[in-house]
């Protein structure tokens, strides 16, 4: 019996866990999911709980619940893995010994690393977007500010995403004509993904949103409520919305398998850890240059499924990973966005309509019930 | 060159961040190459290293990517 182990019960690690469990026969492997504190967080809630429209208690669940039975669950911290030895080593001593290791660990989020980021909200956390939401219910007017403290951060649309949902939510409150939205964006445009570019600066232009690019945060001076960027830019605010920078997890750092930033060097096919034929690396823990999102881990998840069942029979792996990303977007005013690019397709600009919207919708409802148990 | 970012078949976030994130992780002097297909760079990469106040020592063009050769300065 081979052991299968698993670091981290986010989308990417359940998608894994629950994949390999169809694909493979109890007797082939032992299933390890090993996740810090056991619970799962629908991360793309957030922003409605910055709205005041999500429950914030309905975006966590218990990741045994969501794992087949067959699937083993520890509550633990990892704190070491020795690819060498084959071991994970686990708070107080514990360990855990793998023929395949997956890291899933995802991403860490370090406000501390900008000085002055105690001026700020962000919505990245389930703490943040609560701290959010309780200051926008206080915001009668002025200028509301969103930017990005450090790249790569996760679903790199979801400030732009920001700005449509608060022009919304300050209309929705009657106080829209008191409210000023600038946008800084970190690149040389609007949106991360060019072909869409003219279609959100209009959108933009629409909605009264105010756009500087090339502004990516250096410091905040919480005292005279202004913003620094790293190209030597200023712009000050009333409520600052910063997207925190952002690190592989610690147990990665602390292993020397990550590179300068802790993201583990991958290979954008195999997902295969570079020069390790037995290591595994889902979701925002790669470094591959493409969307830290749960759509990304996803698909993932399901190549290395699929590709561990078939070195566990002693065949070839299956699949590759062809850098497919599925990304809904609320664009406010119940109207959304949908686009799908892989390596080789960029995305076709899509219209901006209801049913895009009633797609995002549909899966922030059956995330649950489909996602994390492999059944799409 | 002290570091070569891959950004070749990226769409999003796209090249000019993984070379925002290289000048960021990097110490001042260092020579960071990014490799790009994306079109939209040969614009982006120029006004962004001008506008944060790096230097350009080379754009080399290869087969199926351009080469952007990068110096941090501050």
């Amino acid at each position: 019996m081979q052991n299968v182990v698993v670091l981290g019960g986010g989308v990417g690690g359940s998608v894994v866990a629950n994949h390999l469990a169809k694909k493979s026969r109890r007797g082939d492997c032992k299933i390890t999911v090993v996740d810090e504190d056991g619970k799962h967080v629908y991360q793309p809630g957030f922003l409605y709980v910055t709205l005041g429209k999500q429950n914030p208690a309905k975006l966590m669940r218990d990741e045994r619940t969501l794992l087949k039975r067959r699937v083993d669950m520890v509550t633990s911290r990892a704190e070491r893995i020795d690819a060498g030895e084959r071991t994970v080593h686990l708070a107080g001593g514990k360990k855990l010994d793998y023929d395949y290791l997956v890291i899933a660990t995802g991403s860490t989020l370090h406000p501390e690393q900008v000085p002055g980021f105690e001026g700020a909200h962000h919505f990245y956390s389930l703490e943040g977007s609560i701290g959010l939401r309780n200051a926008l219910m206080k915001f009668n007017g002025g200028d509301v500010v969103i930017a990005v403290g450090g790249v790569p951060y996760k679903c790199p649309p979801a400030p732009a995403e920001s700005a449509c949902l608060l022009d919304y939510y300050f209309t929705k409150r009657g106080i829209r004509d008191k409210v000023n939205l600038k946008f800084l964006s970190p690149l040389g445009r609007v949106f991360p993904l060019e072909s869409l570019d003219p279609l959100v600066t209009e959108v933009f232009k629409q909605k009264n949103v105010e756009t500087t690019i090339f502004f990516n945060i250096e410091s905040i001076d919480p005292k005279s409520k202004k913003v620094e960027s790293l190209e030597g830019e200023t712009v000050s605010y009333d409520l600052l919305i910063a997207i925190p920078p952002h690190s592989g997890a610690d147990v990665v750092i602390d292993s020397g398998l990550g590179d300068r930033g802790g993201w583990i060097p991958t290979d954008r096919h195999s997902l295969l850890a570079k020069g390790h034929g037995d290591i595994y690396v889902v979701g925002d823990a790669t470094d591959i240059p493409i969307s830290k999102a749960g759509a990304t881990a996803h698909y993932e998840g399901l190549v290395v499924g699929d590709n561990i069942a078939a070195r566990l029979k002693g065949q070839s792996p299956p699949d590759n990973y062809d850098g497919k990303v599925t990304c809904f977007c609320d664009a406010g005013f119940h109207k959304g966005i949908m686009m799908t690019f892989d390596y080789e397709n960029p995305p076709v600009p899509p219209p901006l309509n209801r049913r895009h919207y009633l797609g995002k919708m549909m899966i922030n409802r059956l995330y649950w019930m489909l996602i994390p148990k492999a059944r799409v | 060159m002290d570091r070569t970012v891959d950004a070749r078949d990226t769409f999003c976030p796209g090249p000019l961040m993984e070379l925002i994130r290289a000048v960021k992780e990097g110490e001042v002097g260092e020579v960071i190459a990014v490799w790009s297909k994306d079109a939209g760079s040969q614009r982006d990469i120029p006004l962004w290293i001008e506008k944060a106040g790096h230097e350009l020592l080379a754009v080399n063009e290869k087969e199926e990517y351009n080469e952007f050769v990068i110096k941090k300065l501050r």
